[in-house]
C-alpha cells in the first residue's frame, strides 16, 4: 500500500543542513494502523508530510497504492491528495464556517455538486457523532467535537489513507481515548489505512497494529506492537514502553492473549510493593491441583516501589480454580478474571 | 435657530460639497479596497516559504507599496498631476481626486491586509493544501475568509483617512467639504461654513466607523 524506499530530507536552514529524515525505508499494508513514534524533533511531522507530498523528499521515493508521490506535481499531485487526507494536532478547522461547511470544504475541492455534498455531509456527521451540530462553528465546540470535524472533514472523498499528526496530543485522556475508538472503528468499517505520529506510547498500544521507532531521522526499531511492548530492543523503545508500564489490560492484548490461550481462564494478579518479593505463586502451586502456566508478566520499578502485573493461565474444574482465586485473594493479591468485553 | 448660528452657510452648496465628499470616499474605498487586497495577497504570497515564495516580485511590491506610503499625500497629489490629466482629462473636480486618492491609500489598506493575512493560522493553509485545494482556493476560501473581520476593520480605517485625503484634495480644488472650507470658510473667514463642513465630515466619519465595527462583529465567528 505505502512503500517508503531511502528516503531522505534535508532542510537547509541557511547556517547548517538538518537532517529531519535520514534513508528511512517503510513499508505500510493495506488496512493496517501503523504508528510512527518518536520524540519531538525525531524527524516524525517531516515523515508524514512526505506521505502527501507537503514536503518533498531530498532523495528516495514514496509510493501510495502504486501511484509515486514523489514523481508527481501540480493538478495530480492536488488529485492524489483527496486519496491520503489528513488529521492534526490543533484540529485546523476554519473558524470562518460552521461544522457542515468544514466538513464541505473538501467535497468542494473536489468539484462535487452542492445537492451530493449536502447528502455527503450529513452521512459523515452521522458517522463522527455530531448529529444536531451541524450549525455551530469551531470555537462553540469542544477539543473533541472539533477533532471529529476533522476527521469527518478527512473522510469526506473516501481517501484510502488516513493520516494522523498527533491528533490526540491536544486532547485530555478520556477524549483521547474516545477519538482513538473512532479512528479503530473508522478502520474496520471503511478499511482504510491509518498512519498516525505521536509522542505517547498510549496511543501505539491502544490502536496500533504495528509501530516504527524513530529518533534522529532514523526508524530505529520496527514491529508488531505486543512484540515491541514484550520485548523492546532499543533503549529509546523501553523508554517509551515504560511510559505504559501496566500493560496486559486493553481489549487489544485480551482478546490478543484469548487467542493464543483458549482454554482454561485467563488471571491477572497485580502485585504492589512487598508482595512483589513473596514466593505467591511457589504457595499456589504447592497447596491447589490447578495447572498454572505463566503467560505474561512485568514489573516495573518506580519511584515509590514496584510495581507488577502477573498473567496466569489457570486450567481446572472451575471449583478448583475459583478455590486458587480465593487463595490468591486471602494473600492479598488482586486477582481478576480477564474477560473479553 | 440653525439660519442664525450659521448665517453664511449655503445649505445647498453644503449639500453638494457633502454629496462630493460621499462620492470621492466611496469610489475611492471601492478601488482601493480591491487595490490593496491585489497587492496585499501578492505580498503575502511571494513572501519566503510561502505557496507563490519569489524574492524579485515581493522585493518590487514591498518597494512599491513602502513608497507610495511614505509621500505625504499633499505632495502626491501634486506629483499625480500628469497622470490625472492623462486618466481624468482634467486636474479639477472630484473625479480629478481619485488617482492621487487611490495610489495614496490603496499601499496602506495592502500593508493592513497583509498583516491580517499573516495572522491566519499557518495549519489552516496546510490543512487546504492537504485536501489539494489549488492556490485560487486557498486564497477565495481560506485567505480572505479567515481573515474577513481585519480586512473589514482595516477597511474602515482606510476609508476614514480617505475622508481626509479628501479634504486635503479640496484645497487644490477637488471640490468636496474641503472645498468648501477652505475657499467658501476659510478664505472668506466665514468660519461658520468651515465649522459646519468640519461638523458634517466628522457625521461621515462616525457613520463609517459605526458600519465597520458592526459587520466586523458580524463576520467574526471566533
Amino acid at each position: 500500500m505505502i512503500e517508503l524506499k531511502k528516503v531522505t530530507k534535508k532542510f537547509d536552514t541557511g547556517k547548517a543542513v538538518l537532517t529531519a529524515v535520514d534513508g528511512v525505508d517503510l513499508s505500510i499494508s493495506d488496512g493496517e494502523i501503523f504508528g510512527i513514534i518518536g520524540y519531538s524533533g525525531a524527524g516524525k511531522s517531516t515523515l508524514i508530510r512526505l506521505l502527501n507530498g507537503l514536503e518533498k523528499p531530498t532523495s528516495g521515493t514514496v509510493e501510495i497504492n502504486g501511484q509515486t508521490i514523489t514523481a508527481i506535481k501540480g493538478g495530480e499531485l492536488r488529485k492524489a491528495r483527496q486519496k491520503v487526507s489528513m488529521i492534526f494536532q490543533h484540529f485546523n478547522l476554519l473558524w470562518s464556517r460552521t461544522v457542515k461547511e468544514n466538513i464541505e470544504f473538501p467535497l468542494e475541492i473536489a468539484g462535487v455538486s452542492k445537492a451530493q455534498r449536502g447528502k455527503r455531509v450529513q452521512e459523515l456527521i452521522e458517522l463522527v457523532g455530531l448529529t444536531g451540530r451541524e450549525n455551530a462553528y469551531p470555537s462553540e465546540l469542544s477539543g473533541g467535537q472539533k477533532q471529529r470535524v476533522g476527521i469527518a472533514r478527512a473522510l469526506a472523498n473516501d481517501p484510502e489513507v488516513l493520516l494522523c499528526d498527533e491528533a490526540t496530543s491536544a486532547l485530555d485522556p478520556e477524549t483521547t481515548d474516545a477519538i482513538l475508538d473512532l479512528l479503530v472503528d473508522i478502520n474496520k468499517r471503511l478499511g482504510l489505512t491509518i498512519v498516525l505520529i505521536t509522542h505517547e506510547m498510549h496511543v501505539i498500544r491502544k490502536i496500533c497494529h504495528r509501530v516504527a521507532v524513530m529518533e534522529g531521522g532514523r526508524v530505529v526499531e520496527l514491529g508488531d506492537v505486543l512484540n515491541v511492548f514484550q520485548s523492546p530492543k532499543e533503549e529509546i523503545t523501553k523508554r517509551f514502553v515504560a511510559q505504559v508500564t501496566d500493560s496486559g489490560d486493553s481489549q487489544e492484548t485480551i482478546k490478543h492473549l484469548r487467542e493464543l490461550y483458549p482454554t482454561g481462564e485467563l488471571v491477572k494478579l497485580v502485585f504492589v510493593g512487598d508482595q512483589t518479593e513473596q514466593p505467591i505463586l511457589t504457595k499456589l502451586i504447592r497447596s491447589h491441583s490447578v495447572e498454572v502456566n505463566i503467560v505474561q508478566g512485568n514489573i516495573s520499578h518506580t519511584q515509590r516501589g514496584a510495581y507488577g502485573t502477573l498473567i496466569l493461565q489457570l486450567k481446572g474444574s472451575a471449583a478448583e480454580i475459583e478455590e486458587a482465586l480465593a487463595f490468591l485473594r486471602l494473600e492479598d493479591v488482586q486477582a481478576e478474571v480477564m474477560h473479553n468485553d | 435657530m440653525i439660519e442664525s448660528l450659521f448665517p453664511n452657510v449655503d445649505w445647498d452648496s453644503m449639500w453638494e460639497a457633502t454629496l462630493e465628499t460621499l462620492y470621492m470616499t466611496t469610489i475611492s474605498t471601492l478601488f482601493t479596497f480591491i487595490i490593496g487586497l491585489a497587492l496585499g495577497i501578492l505580498l503575502f504570497l511571494t513572501a519566503p516559504k510561502q505557496l507563490w515564495a519569489n524574492k524579485v516580485v515581493n522585493w518590487l511590491t514591498g518597494a512599491f507599496v513602502n513608497i507610495f506610503r511614505s509621500i505625504p499625500f499633499i505632495i502626491l497629489i501634486i506629483l499625480l498631476i500628469p497622470l490625472t490629466l492623462l486618466l481624468m482629462g482634467t486636474i479639477r473636480g472630484p473625479n480629478a481626486a481619485l488617482p492621487a486618492l487611490i495610489i495614496g491609500s490603496a499601499p496602506f489598506y495592502a500593508r493592513m491586509v497583509l498583516i491580517a493575512l499573516k495572522e491566519i493560522d499557518k495549519g489552516v493553509i496546510e490543512a487546504a493544501r492537504s485536501m489539494g485545494a489549488t492556490t485560487g482556493t486557498i486564497i477565495w476560501k481560506v485567505l480572505l475568509p479567515e481573515s474577513k473581520p481585519a480586512l473589514i476593520s482595516g477597511i474602515t480605517v482606510t476609508a476614514i483617512a480617505l475622508v481626509g485625503y479628501t479634504a486635503m484634495a479640496g484645497i487644490i480644488g477637488a471640490g468636496g467639504l474641503g472645498t468648501l472650507a477652505f475657499l467658501d470658510g476659510f478664505q472668506r473667514s466665514r468660519e461658520d461654513v468651515t465649522l459646519m463642513a468640519t461638523i458634517l465630515i466628522l457625521i461621515i466619519v462616525f457613520i463609517i466607523q459605526y458600519i465597520g465595527d458592526l459587520v466586523t462583529i458580524k463576520a467574526d465567528k471566533r
